[in-house]
């Protein structure tokens, strides 16, 4: 239960920074200065636009289809945040423990396809219903790529619990199962053994550097799982007004922000949890610097959920924060080249990585 | 009533009145949404019965796939001219009679049927969440003829599909 109530109030302050964030971060970029105006630096900015957003009139449409216009924006939202649910945040962290966490959380992300096809086609309008058809064909599309990189992860780690996922990548990969190690780069027969150095050399991206490419592979298709740019065809401002939520206003509208950058997040911490350790610690022990047994903690325990949950929240919102760099840096891409990328370049690619991954857990073992 | 039952009957519920309404209503779309609601609560049925993974499924191919097909078909096809989309009624008698007369078999199938006499169902009581490994095992041993043979035949669904859709087109090269 702590859970939903943790990642309810993290997730509406993670929010509001993540917007002052964009647009600071953008106004960087831009050689601007941003908002200066609502608190030092502006930091109020959001807060002030949050208060006002909330007060906003509540305008539907006369033409819209009410009965799918309405409850659009709250299915979008409760896809994206029961995806939260299984989130294991620190190492005694008690979410939804399910053994299929990692499976649920896919299909979940899935259904707010269908919460964007209400918006686009209860808007009755053409912008929005263009908006809808452009998202929907694009995530579905990415959902290939992405669900074959995290399809690698699974091969590699044996297992579709989230929880068991990190723990292997760390220093206590033996708390759950007794005789398993950890090799230099995952690979039996070079003799090194990594199981109590731990740190970076024991995350998926290191027990299995082809995981990098994996990792570059779910990093681009969950840009644009999350409509971001440079796949914001669906929302092109210059087309498009604001793709399939331009009709929306007031909290509505605030709901659909909400869990776009509620995906954001999500697909970062699953980044984080299936590549880059998880709630383990970066640092590795050297020696006698026992750097790993410092900066993890034992599970359980409260230094292992408070650095638990430094890294890994660490870890996504820097996710996050490349996902927004990204955003500002880069040109949107023309509809046939977001396919053509999807389909030619990152399924193909995708495929081969699973059939390299099967090859590596045979080097493993 | 503890809640257990009250979860059940929830989840009962609401696949009951969605199906109920994908019957009644005659806008295809507002059917297709009520579907929905039917699959997320067979879904919470199957939870329910300690198949998390066939839930999950279902949420993963009917909801995310299916449905989405289905909607997007009528959006691609009848949203032009601005107006509902509405399914007329034809042979009501006939269909009355049919969709009877299959709801009796079933019914008295199902209240005649001893369950507890099936040797599979009595040896399996234990009401432990579905160990993972031990589904993946037997589809890849004890059931490995059936999952090849869906496996080829969605491949040649899927060259099918390739081949009716494309080829008719000419690439243009350079799309400026």
């Amino acid at each position: 239960m702590y859970a939903f109530i943790f990642f309810l109030t993290f997730l509406l302050i993670y929010t509001i920074f993540a917007v002052y964030a964009e647009r600071k971060i953008s106004a960087f970029i831009q050689d601007r200065l941003g908002p200066m105006e609502v608190g030092y630096y502006g930091i109020l900015q959001t807060v002030a636009d949050l208060l006002k957003l909330v007060q906003k009139e509540d305008i539907v449409p006369t033409a819209a289809d009410k009965k799918i216009f309405k409850p659009a924006p709250v299915i979008v939202f409760m896809a994206v945040f029961a995806g939260f649910a299984v989130l294991p945040l620190t190492s005694g962290f008690k979410g939804a423990e399910v053994q299929i966490g990692l499976f649920y959380l896919l299909a979940i992300i899935s259904l707010d396809v269908v919460g964007i096809l209400m918006a686009g086609w209860g808007s009755n309008s053409k912008y929005a219903l263009f908006g809808a058809m452009r998202s929907v064909a694009q995530i579905i599309s990415y959902e290939i790529p992405l669900g074959l990189s995290v399809l690698c992860v699974i091969m590699i780690s044996q297992t579709l619990s989230l929880q068991e996922i990190i723990y292997q990548q760390g220093i206590y990969i033996q708390h759950l199962d007794e005789g398993a190690v950890n090799y230099l780069f995952g690979i039996k027969a070079l003799g090194i053994e990594t199981t109590n150095i731990g740190g970076i050399l024991t995350w998926n991206i290191f027990r299995a550097p082809i995981f990098l490419i994996g990792y570059v592979i779910f990093f681009i298709a969950s840009l644009a799982e999350c409509n971001r740019a440079p796949f914001d065809i669906p929302e092109a401002e210059s087309e498009l007004v604001a793709g399939y939520h331009v009709e929306y206003s007031g909290f509505r509208w605030a709901l659909i922000m909400l869990s776009e950058y509620g995906m954001m997040l999500l697909v970062s911490f699953l980044g984080a949890i299936l590549f880059l350790g998880g709630w383990n610690s970066p640092l590795p022990n050297i020696g006698s610097f026992a750097l790993a047994d410092w900066t993890t903690g034992e599970p359980g325990t409260l230094p292992g959920h408070l650095w638990g949950g430094f890294w890994l929240i660490g870890k996504a919102l820097i996710a996050v924060g490349v996902q927004i760099w990204i955003r500002w840096t880069y040109p949107r891409l023309r509809l046939d080249q977001l396919m053509n990328l999807s389909w030619k370049y990152l399924t193909p690619a995708a495929i081969i990585l699973v059939l390299l991954s099967a090859l590596w857990r045979l080097l493993m073992i | 009533m503890d809640l257990s039952t009250f979860v059940f009957y929830f989840f009962a519920g609401i696949t009951l009145v969605s199906a109920l309404f994908i019957l009644f209503t005659r806008n295809i779309l507002y059917a297709a949404f009520a579907l929905m609601l039917t699959f997320l609560g067979v879904a919470g049925i199957f939870v329910f019965a300690g198949a998390e993974f066939i839930a999950i499924t279902q949420i993963l191919v009917y909801v995310g796939g299916i449905l989405v097909l289905i909607v997007f078909g009528v959006m691609l096809t009848n949203r032009l001219q601005g107006q509902k989309v509405l399914t007329p009624v034809y042979r009501k008698l006939m269909g009355l009679i049919v969709g009877g007369g299959l709801f009796l078999i079933l019914f008295k199938a199902i209240v005649e049927a001893n369950f507890g006499a099936i040797t599979w169902v009595s040896g399996n009581t234990q009401t432990e969440p579905t160990s993972l490994k031990k589904l993946g095992l037997t589809l890849m041993t004890d059931y490995v003829l059936a999952f090849e043979v869906i496996g080829i035949l969605l491949l040649i669904a899927l060259i099918g599909a390739i081949h009716m859709a494309g080829g008719k087109r000419k690439e243009v090269s350079d799309a400026s």
